[in-house]
């Protein structure tokens, strides 16, 4: 699955690019392309219009404003395939998002190595 | 791949714009009634007027299914007063809060949200909005009613704050307005509001806009035309680099509304009062924290040594129990919530809260840092309604919490969500999420559109909608209320408007203004660099502190900007200049609210408004409006008393007023 864009791997003998820095925050959301098909629903809907379509076809959108993005979860929400999209908070929020487990007094926070298992209660009027 | 530098340094590329450029194009669109802004406000207006028989055309920046401040959900609906279980009047609650404000509030907009804020929030349900425990889950709760199945928050003896299911709000009123056959102009950008013979404080009869992916410019015609354009977040505070996550108002909050109104002459009060702006974005993820506030109202927050922080009521009686927590004190009539644009509460009408010398209480070592929401320690059904129920369907809560956290493995039902660890200070509002105050930065509270019984600005043709562009306006459900209000009486009032007809010079001179920034030598600076300018000339020169010196510098300096930087502000392409002219925008509303301090020579507690040359505290004789506006470009005040609503030409009972001017 995936185009060679996709799939490319980095090597120390690759050509290097004048980019600017990684936007901040880096990306917004990302996007699985084995999931996604490309069908810029997302990009239709987005409030701020922070992704654009991908010049390839059906391939993920090119995610060129992230700065913009104010975490709607808008795209998630539109999206028909499940997993094509997920939330990418600025690493500024998720590691202020910790949490202590009660009765044995561990510490977890978003975003960690090993995390506990997922908890399966769906929200209400789900 | 997901950002612009993976493509490039991956293709060795750079992409082509991807939508076809055509700022050649004009588009011209005539409607009866036009609808600027596409949040729930606007939205809920478009249908409004669909089903009073208009034709109608509505325009939003983003996209109208998903966009706007309340676009991403709501939890819970103030003001449905009218509800089968509520204990409180129409009257009582407008009462509560323009006491509460002590005047500095709009008693015509609170009174209709009270009369139909119910009735909005049935046509909500009739969408498909879920506002009842249908699925018996909260069965026997002490926030339920049995027989209709409602859900109650904050004050459960009252009953006057609803807790709903509004995740997918947005949808559906965007379904709604598909099927009535609103003409819906996504991505547009809106620059200027168009009058009869291109006259300030004429008749409205349209608006202009840029399409910001295409660039095409739109002449919309319309006899009646609503400004449901939202906020202005990125007055006082521009870093989204930082804050977009942390922010509860929309990026597009760029008082578009506000400055198109201005500049055609509508009458603006209060835009004097701002307020601190503690959910600017520089704390956290909304609802990510520990916190007591709003959706988590009664949440049981412990120290790092398990200690329970006490919580009292507003006399200084400390309540023991989960319950007594959401219920009135024997002094107290009723409780209003909190998020209904209501910056002052009377102890009378004050919800419950933590112990109120918190601060001292963390620095004395009695409260141990860091603290933590102990969600285990309610019954299960309050826990449930709270991260489950309200979190799950307040605006960017659903997948951005519930979902992301969950899957990470936070349960409630073991676990300790911990508050953010700030200064001692931090914790006098009980709102943790929203960080560390941040003293010079405000955010606009409460001035807008004076409008009349009607939501008509003081312009023909001219009406407002939603909690920002109407002066004293409130929370997410008060602003589907005014919309559906407003949406009404533009429709009857475009029965009978004449046609309109748009003055062709002024058109071009807009035209030529809006394209300004695509024709630049890129010498300029680039929209965002100049609205981190404006934003820092509004900090130093208009924050909580003030003179007459330091405002008249602040309007030298937006005069300077506008005249040097802004006429070579660039724009690389079409959404680069939509972004270029929401600041041309945000400058104007800059001048408004310099202007309306200029006026006000006196120093307000209610209004947070310190002027240092006047510092006398709300002498009588400012105890008034101060309605502002632009005739032949030059400022003109005048005065009106706080109780305007109530004199002539109305009738002295809102009730009256209501029946008169409501079908």
């Amino acid at each position: 699955m995936g185009s060679m864009l996709n799939e490319r791997r980095f090597y120390m003998s690759d050509k290097v690019y004048m980019t600017p820095n990684p936007p901040t925050p880096n990306k917004g959301q990302k996007f699985d392309p084995d999931i996604c098909n490309g069908c810029n629903l997302c990009v239709e809907v987005c409030p701020t219009d922070v992704m654009m379509p991908n010049p390839e076809k059906k391939k993920p959108p090119i995610v060129l404003y992230p700065e913009e993005c104010w975490f709607c979860a808008a795209c998630i929400e539109e999206c028909p395939r499940p997993g094509a999209i997920s939330m990418a908070h600025p690493l500024s929020q998720n590691i202020s998002v910790n949490w202590k487990r009660k009765d044995t007094g561990e510490y977890f926070r978003l975003g960690m190595k090993n995390p506990p298992p997922p908890n399966t209660k769906p929200p209400s009027g789900d | 791949m997901t950002t612009w530098n993976e493509y490039v340094e991956k293709s060795g590329t750079v992409p082509e714009w991807p939508y076809p450029i055509r700022y050649d194009k004009e588009n011209e669109i005539t409607s009866d009634v036009l609808i600027l802004g596409g949040g729930v406000a606007g939205c809920h207006a478009a249908i409004s007027a669909a089903r009073n028989g208009a034709k109608v055309v509505l325009t939003e920046t983003g996209h109208a299914k998903r966009s706007g401040s309340g676009g991403a959900g709501v939890d819970h609906w103030h003001g449905a007063v009218t509800n089968p279980c509520s204990k409180v009047t129409p009257l009582d609650y407008t009462q509560a809060v323009m006491e509460c404000a002590h005047g500095y509030s709009n008693g015509i907009y609170r009174y209709i949200i009270c009369k139909e804020g119910w009735d909005t929030l049935l046509e909500c349900e009739e969408m498909g909005v879920q506002i009842r425990d249908v699925k018996d889950e909260f069965k026997g709760a002490d926030f339920r009613d049995q027989e209709t199945k409602l859900m109650f928050a904050y004050d459960y003896k009252n009953k006057h704050v609803l807790r709903v299911w509004g995740y997918n709000i947005k949808p559906c009123l965007y379904k709604e307005m598909k099927r009535l056959g609103v003409g819906i102009y996504n991505r547009v950008t809106i620059t200027s509001l168009l009058t009869e013979g291109g006259r300030q404080g004429a008749r409205v009869v349209g608006a202009t806009g840029i399409n910001s992916r295409t660039g095409e410019f739109y002449v919309f015609k319309s006899k009646a035309t609503i400004a449901a354009t939202g906020g202005a977040g990125r007055l006082f505070s521009f870093a989204p680099e930082m804050t977009a996550a942390g922010s509860m108002g929309s990026m597009n909050g760029s008082g578009v509304g506000h400055a198109i109104g201005w500049n055609a002459g509508a009458e603006f009060v209060l835009m004097e009062q701002t307020g601190p702006g503690r959910l600017t974005g520089f704390g956290y993820t909304p609802y990510s924290m520990a916190n007591t506030s709003n959706t988590y109202h009664g949440t049981p927050i412990v120290d790092a040594n398990g200690k329970e922080l006490p919580w009292f009521d507003p006399y200084g009686k400390e309540l023991k129990t989960v319950l007594e927590r959401f219920l009135p004190s024997p002094e107290q009539k009723f409780q209003l919530g909190i998020g209904i644009g209501l910056y002052y509460y009377l102890k009378q009408y004050v919800l419950n809260d933590l112990t109120r010398d918190l601060p001292d209480r963390i620095r004395n070592g009695e409260f141990a840092l860091p603290l933590y929401a102990d969600l285990t320690r309610m019954p299960e059904l309050e826990r449930r309604v709270i991260f489950g129920m309200m979190v799950g369907n307040e605006g960017k809560t659903r997948i951005p919490i519930y979902d992301q956290y969950t899957k990470a493995g936070f349960d409630p039902d073991k676990d300790l969500l911990q508050a953010p660890v700030m200064i001692p200070e931090a914790y006098q509002n009980s709102n943790f999420w929203g960080g560390t105050p941040i003293p010079h930065l405000r955010s606009l509270a409460g001035g807008g559109f004076l409008v009349d019984w009607d939501l008509r600005t003081s312009l023909e043709g001219l009406y407002a909608a939603g909690g920002a562009p109407i002066f004293g306006g409130g929370c997410h459900g008060e602003s589907h209320t005014a919309g559906r209000y407003a949406g009404r009486k533009a429709a009857i009032y475009a029965r009978t408007a004449a046609e309109p007809v748009v003055d062709r010079k002024q058109v071009d001179a807009e035209k030529g203004r809006a394209h300004r920034p695509i024709k630049q030598s890129k010498n300029g600076v680039g929209w965002k660099e100049l609205n981190y300018a404006i934003a820092r000339v509004m900090q130093d020169y208009c924050g909580r502190y003030k003179n007459e010196r330091t405002l008249h510098h602040g309007l030298r300096l937006l005069k300077e900007l506008k005249e040097n930087e802004a006429m070579t502000v660039y724009a690389s392409n079409p959404h680069e200049l939509g972004r270029t002219l929401e600041c041309l925008s945000l400058m104007t509303v800059g001048e408004m609210v310099m202007q309306a301090s200029l006026a006000r020579k006196c120093s307000s507690l209610y209004l947070d408004f310190y002027r240092l040359d006047h510092p006398q505290m709300d002498p009588p004789e400012w105890e008034k409006l101060l309605p502002a506006r632009l005739e032949n470009d030059k400022v003109k005040v005048r005065e009106l008393s706080l109780d305007f609503h109530l004199k002539p030409p109305y009738t002295s009972s809102y009730e009256e007023n209501y029946g008169l001017h409501a079908k």
